[in-house]
């Protein structure tokens, strides 16, 4: 079995446990308070590792498989930070159906990590996300703030060339 | 009490009884998979389906608790569009199973094999598709998880949360990727498993399993330099005992 641990070391800061601590208290106890505290230990931390999620386990008293049984449940919750570099491949249904799951797969390939994961040297990290307006260009992906339209399997090579920094 | 029909026929039970246990109650035997007495109503595999007059769609009988507002109602329990929607369930499961049948420790105690036979499925491969290909996890000194013959019904989990309060096992991730696995993808042996093997009682398919050393029994006692002492173990007794409750 793969253990999905997230590749760069986890660290935090005084301030980010203590915020967390805070939350927990201020929500366990309330029926369904699992939800509402991920959500905001993922605004404290910007994803839920491996040592974040095992706190709220152990403070709310339940196992940490199903705290990450919810997490991976949600496409809104990440077992990893995002990206120097953040690629949002669009599988939305036009985008698929001109070929956007070949360049998400080509993606994984050259890349070497699957969608939701991250390089191990922190540059880029891979999601697909859903339609974000612009079928027109279909099949479309955006690297922070650039967007690519148009895309062919051939081009991805090219593009993140162009993130040699 | 709640005064309805099964098949025509007229019964009366104690109201919050579901469909289920209305119609056990009274000998008649509705098919169950992800079900489990006690532990699991989650109505998830939708095998126990039923037809009831005044519902638009049918319904799943072991979820469903009978009210006053259900007071003369008919439920069919085989008609044809019951015993066509079941079988089109077994169908739908086969379409990501692997279906190693012949080769499968549970092979002639499968729950799911039974089915198939029982509901007449003649085309194993009705709904051809994409099929998930899992690692089987072999970590544990005990037993293996083979998640590609797993129909997701959660029985596994309800036993290993609800009976020993251990929880290392869930369903993970999401629709056709949905695995019952650990937290974190690790391995079972590296969890908190006491390897009780509740799982395995509890797992209709062969999915999970203990594993099988009949062949290094054979060869210590072919061994001429060893001497043999046999003691058995009281374990798997305790294990079997279990299985009567649940069935
Ligand atoms: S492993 Fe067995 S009991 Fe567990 S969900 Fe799969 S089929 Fe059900
Ligand atoms: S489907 Fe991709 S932008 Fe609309
Ligand atoms: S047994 Fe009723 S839905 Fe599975």
């Amino acid at each position: 079995m793969a253990f999905k641990k997230s590749v760069v070391a986890f660290s935090q800061t005084p301030e980010q446990e203590q915020k967390l601590m805070e939350v927990i208290n201020k929500e366990k106890g309330h029926k369904g308070a699992l939800m509402p505290i991920l959500q905001q230990a993922q605004e404290i931390y910007g994803y839920l590792p491996i040592e974040v999620q095992t706190i709220i386990a152990e403070e709310m008293g339940i196992s940490l498989e199903k705290v990450y049984g919810v997490v991976t449940f949600y496409a809104q919750f990440s077992l990893n930070p995002k990206g120097k570099y953040k690629i949002s491949v669009c599988l939305g249904t036009a985008c698929y159906v001109k070929g956007s799951g070949d360049v998400y797969n080509k993606l994984q390939e050259v890349l070497n990590i699957k969608g939701g994961e991250l390089t191990p040297d922190g540059k880029f990290s891979l999601e697909a996300c859903r339609c974000i307006g612009a079928c027109g260009l279909a099949p479309v992906m955006t690297i922070n703030d650039d967007v690519y339209g148009r895309l062919t399997v051939d081009e991805v090579g090219d593009i993140l060339a162009k993130y040699n920094d | 009490m709640v005064n309805i029909k099964i098949n025509g026929i007229e019964y009366s039970v104690e109201e919050g009884t579901t469909i289920l246990e209305a119609c056990r109650q009274n000998g008649i035997r509705i098919p169950t998979l992800c079900w489990l007495k006690d532990i699991n109503a989650i109505g998830a595999c939708r095998i126990c389906v039923v037809e009831m007059s005044g519902a638009r769609s049918l319904t799943a009988a072991c979820v469903y608790p009978l009210s006053k507002f259900d007071e003369g109602k008919n439920i069919l329990t085989h008609s044809p569009a019951v015993l066509e929607s079941r079988k089109m369930t077994l169908q739908l499961l086969l379409s990501n199973h692997n279906m190693d049948c012949l080769a499968c420790a549970r092979s002639g105690n499968c729950e799911l094999q039974a089915l198939c036979k029982e509901l007449g499925v003649d085309d194993s491969s009705y709904f051809e598709g994409a099929k998930n290909e899992f690692d089987i996890d072999t970590s544990s000194k005990h037993m293996y998880r083979d998640d590609n013959k797993c129909i997701n019904c959660r029985r596994c989990v309800a036993a290993c949360e609800k009976y020993q309060g251990i929880g290392v096992i869930g369903a993970n991730e999401r629709g056709f990727k949905t695995e019952i696995s650990c937290a974190f993808g690790m391995d079972l042996a590296n969890t908190a498993c006491v390897s009780c093997g509740q799982c395995i009682t509890a797992c209709p398919t062969g999915a999970l399993s203990e594993k099988d050393d009949t062949d290094k029994v054979w060869e210590a006692l072919a061994d001429p330099e060893k001497v043999v002492v046999v003691q058995t173990a009281p374990a798997v007794r305790a294990s079997l005992g279990r299985l009567s409750v649940i069935r």
